[in-house]
Parts: structure tokens; sequence; C-alpha cells
């Protein structure tokens, strides 16, 4: 289950850099894990191609079709752009499910090894945890380095005052292209991972249903910060795997911590704690 | 022939059930400026009303009028108890949708189960009407009139009464209507009852051909988004075209192409939302 949690986070970090520090909410995003999780298996298990191979190719496919997407998506902001989102990710969900021919329908596409980077069989459950524990770390530093830069900070810059940045001469749509093809490509790494966790694929996991809990994970843990969606993540993975044992109906419990959350800690979790040290603290000027 | 007039019918009757879905959804965005993401999950609770009382032993009016008191009331609680206090953040209060959506589905699921029901249309508009050789099902005749009821009814209202002025007043200008008096609070509330409780209706009106299931409401959703981008947010007009073209989209695309059915239906959504994001008729740019 760690596993989960941290494939999960993968994903919710990087909808994070659109949804947190571009500003930019987009419902489209379990789209991209099906992208790179199906482009993937299809070409292992149809095609028989090595894991490096279909790996490589899965990631660089899923960052190109981002970016696609993004030249059409960038034209919109705000509710515009949510549903345009949402409609890519109904497209690509439409496509998995009904070209049959290709991605097996509804039945989806199983049989996926893991691969065995030098040598290590991945199957075993501690082999793997560790290998996602590593790329997560990966990503986390990748992302900390993304957005502790000077470009990390103009991203911010577009998402509070697009027009000031305008008129200093950033090229705010630019900017925001670079961060939706950037969140490609990371959510890319994640459905690499969730391929080789579950070692199955189906339409399932490019539904709306699943794309609305990744932001769930982003906007309950605290968009726009490093910790947040790791915090919302590990909050999902935990009602999702271990609630639902208990309470039968762990999405009403969820739906309802969601609520809960826009209305009293907008900032999510990690802002809840923030305001949690001032008041135990005092605040630090 | 046959076959396209059975699937022009077809697509009616589903523009129809948009059309109660659409216009809701596109009023409640074009005066509160919310995207009611759980639009479809109450077109999917008034469906299972609707269903509980008929299973009951009540006639099907009685159902009808049973959602649409029930999902209105149910709005009217969201809306003041949630969306009013996130006023002013529009991205809260769609996350909140979303988050409302949610619970309803999943409690759906508790109350009536995982399994797809199936819903009777009344016994006076079962069966079919002959026309030149062809049988029509009386029930998807029976929609579509009873939508352009409905889309008279509210025409009615938004050109005819008080309230409908003073809500297209706040659509086309949100502050000055607001600086002339207009009592925006209370409108809101009125808007949202009134879009929640048409989603019901729909919902029911409809179970009979889509009968209810867990996902209707995630089936639906991005459904009427297109018809609303398309047709124009704020605009019944937009919303009343929008549905029906949809409605024949979806139906000869699944007819004809099955496997692209889903991509047909948000092409036209796309290019409009490239071309022209206001929409065909609409009044806003979202």
């Amino acid at each position: 289950m760690a596993s989960q949690v941290l494939i999960a986070a993968i994903f919710a970090m990087s909808l994070n850099l659109l949804v947190g520090y571009a500003g930019l909410t987009s419902l489209g995003h379990a789209g991209y894990l099906g992208l790179a999780a199906y482009i993937s298996s299809w070409l292992t298990v149809k095609l028989g191609w090595s894991h490096a191979s279909t790996a490589a190719i899965a990631i660089v496919g899923t960052t190109v079709i981002a970016g696609i997407f993004g030249l059409i998506a960038l034209r919109a902001t705000g509710i515009s752009f949510l549903m345009i989102t949402l409609a890519f990710g109904q497209i690509l969900w439409g496509l998995a499910y009904r070209w049959a021919t290709v991605t097996g329908g509804d039945n989806g596409i199983s049989g996926i090894s893991r691969p065995s980077p030098f040598g290590i069989d991945l199957g075993e459950a501690n082999y793997f945890y560790y290998f996602s524990l590593l790329v997560f770390i990966l990503v986390w530093i990748a992302i900390a380095i993304f957005v502790r830069s000077p470009f990390g900070a103009t991203i911010r810059g577009t998402k509070d005052q697009p027009r000031r940045m305008s008129a200093l001469g950033f090229n705010v749509w630019l900017i925001r292209w670079i961060t939706f093809t950037a969140c490609g490509f990371f959510s890319a790494i994640g459905g690499m991972m969730y391929v080789y966790y579950h070692q199955f694929i189906s339409p399932h996991s490019l539904s709306l249903a699943n794309s609305a809990e990744m932001l769930l994970m982003v906007i309950a843990g605290g968009a726009g910060t490093l910790l947040g969606p790791v915090i919302g993540a590990a909050l999902v993975m935990l009602l999702k795997n271990v609630a639902s044992q208990y309470v039968d109906h762990w999405v009403t419990l969820l739906g309802l911590v969601f609520i809960f959350i826009v209305m009293f800690i907008p900032g999510g979790i990690v802002a809840g704690f923030e305001r949690i040290k001032i008041l135990l603290l005092g605040s630090k000027s | 022939m046959s076959f396209w007039l059975i699937q022009s019918l077809n697509s009616l009757a589903l523009g129809g059930v948009l059309f109660t879905l659409a216009a809701g959804f596109s009023l409640i965005f074009g005066l509160m400026r919310i995207a009611n993401l759980s639009h479809g999950a109450y077109f999917m609770l008034g469906a299972y009303v609707g269903l509980s009382v008929i299973e009951a032993g009540h006639s099907f009016f009685l159902a009808i009028l049973a959602a649409a008191v029930a999902i209105g009331l149910l709005g009217c609680v969201v809306e003041r108890m949630i969306l009013r206090r996130l006023a002013g953040d529009s991205l809260s209060q769609v996350l909140a949708t979303l988050g409302i959506a949610f619970v309803i589905a999943d409690c759906s699921l508790w109350f009536w189960g995982g399994d797809p029901r199936p819903v009777a249309a009344p016994s006076f508009l079962a069966g079919g009407f002959q026309i030149l050789g062809q049988t029509f099902p009386r029930y998807r005749i029976a929609l579509v009139i009873f939508s352009i009821f409905v889309a008279l009814g509210l025409w009615l209202l938004l050109e005819k009464t008080k309230l409908g002025v003073m809500i297209r007043a706040s659509v086309d200008d949100r502050q000055m209507a607001q600086g002339i008096g207009v009592p925006a609070t209370k409108l809101f509330s009125i808007v949202f009852c009134l879009g929640a409780a048409l989603a019901g209706v729909g919902g029911i009106a409809a179970a009979p051909i889509l009968s209810v299931y867990p996902g209707l409401d995630a089936d639906m959703l991005p459904i009427a988004l297109v018809v609303v981008i398309l047709g124009g947010l704020g605009s019944l007009l937009g919303a009343f075209i929008g549905s029906f073209f949809i409605g024949f989209i979806y139906s000869f695309g699944q007819a004809l192409f099955p496997d692209l059915a889903y991509i047909i239906l948000f092409l036209p959504m796309l290019i409009i939302l490239a071309v022209r994001p206001r929409g065909l008729f609409g009044k806003i740019t979202a």
C-alpha cells in the first residue's frame, strides 16, 4: 500500500504544478496516467518490446500529447480550461473504452510484467517499494528544483498577477504551456509506475472519478506547497484502503472531508498545520 | 429510412432530457458563476427518488413531483449551507460541488444498491404509435413534448415574470443589477433550487429510457457540459438548441460509429471553445 501512496503522490505533485503553482485547475489528469500506461503496456504485451524502450516511448509520447493538449486548452482560463481538460480526459477515457481492438475495451490490458533493472526482480513487493521510493524521491527533487528556480517564481507570478506579468514582458502563455507539458511529463512517469504496480490497465483508471480524486488529493493536502499533495495523496489512499475496511462508504467520508477542507481550511491540510503551529507557538514575524 | 426516423426520434428524446440538465446548469452558471459539478448527481438522485416513489406503488406523475421537490430542497440546503459561505471564491465553490457530487453518488449507492434499476414508463405511455407503418415508442414522443413544455415554462418565467427580469438582468450585468436593488442572495437560492429541481425532474423523466445506475451522474455531467459550452453559458436558447444538436450527434454517432462516439461528442465542444469561447448564443465568456 505504501507504494500506492508514493505513486499517487507522484500524480498529485504533478497536478499540483498546474493547480497550485500555475493556478490552472484541471480535471483531465487521469488521462495522462492512461496514455502512458496504455502506450507502454500495449507495446510490451502486444509487440513484446523491452521495458526500457517502452517506458521511454510512453513517457515521451505522453509528454508530446500533453503539449498538444496544452496548445488547445491554454486558449482558455478558469472554468473553460477546467471544461476543456475534462473533455480531454473524457475523450481519452472514451477511446480506451471503445477502441476495443487496441485497448481491450472494458477488459483492459493485463499481464504486464515488471521490469528488472540491473537484474533486480521488481516482482518482489519489497524491491518494488524501494523502487517506487527511489522514483518518488527523484520526482520530488526534480519538482522542488523546478519550483524553486527562477522559472518557478515566474509560474507563481502568472497565477497571482497574469496581467502584470504580461506587462512586465513575460510570455504568460508560454510559461503556462511549459508547466502544462511538465505536468504531463511527471504524470507519465506516474503512469509507468502505476502500470508496473498493478500490472494491469483498464479504462476505469482514466475515468472522471479518478481525475477528480487526484484533484482532491492536491486540494486537500494543500495546493501550491511541496508537501501538500503528498499528504493529500496519503489521506486519500488511507481512506481508500484502510477506512474502506471499516467503513463501507468511505467515499462519502472522503467527500465530506473534502467539503470541510474546502470550506474551512482552503489551504488544505498543510495550511491547517501552519495555523495550528501558529496557534500553539505564537506567530513569528 | 426507418433507421433515420427512429434515430431522429431517439435524438429528440435525448435532446429533451439534456435540456432539463443543461438549462439548470446554464442558469446557475450564468447567474452565480458556479460550474455546478454536482448537477449530474442531482439528475441521478432525482431518478432514484422517482424510482422509489414508483416502487412504493404511486403514479409516475407523483414520482416526477417528488423528484422535483426533493432535489429542489436539497439544492436549497446545499446553496445556503455550503455555497453561500464560499461566496466570491469561484474555485472553492466548484470544488465544494465536486465534493457534494461524491457524497450524493456514494449515498445513492448506499441506499439503492449497485445494480442498474430499470424504470417502467407509465402505462398510458407504454407501447408505440403506428405512423406510416413505422412503430414509434410513445414514451419518447412524450419526452420530447414534455421537454418542449419545460422549455416554454422556463421561457415564460424568464421573459414574462418579474423574477425572470431580475434573473436576466443579473446574468447580463450582475453588478449593475445589484446596484439598482436586485436581491442577489435570494435570487441565487431560487435559481439554484430551480436548476437542481429541473435536473431531478430530468432524471426521473429520462429513467424509462436510460434507467438508473451508479455512475449515471458521471455519464451525464460531461454531456451536459458539452451542451452548455456549445450553446453558450447563461442562455436558455443556447441550452435548447445545444441539447438537441448534441442529442442528434450522440444518437447518430452511437449508431453509426460506436467506436468513436465519445470523441464525436466532444469535438464540437472543443472546436467551439477554440474558435468562439462564448458559445453559439452565450452571454458570458466562461
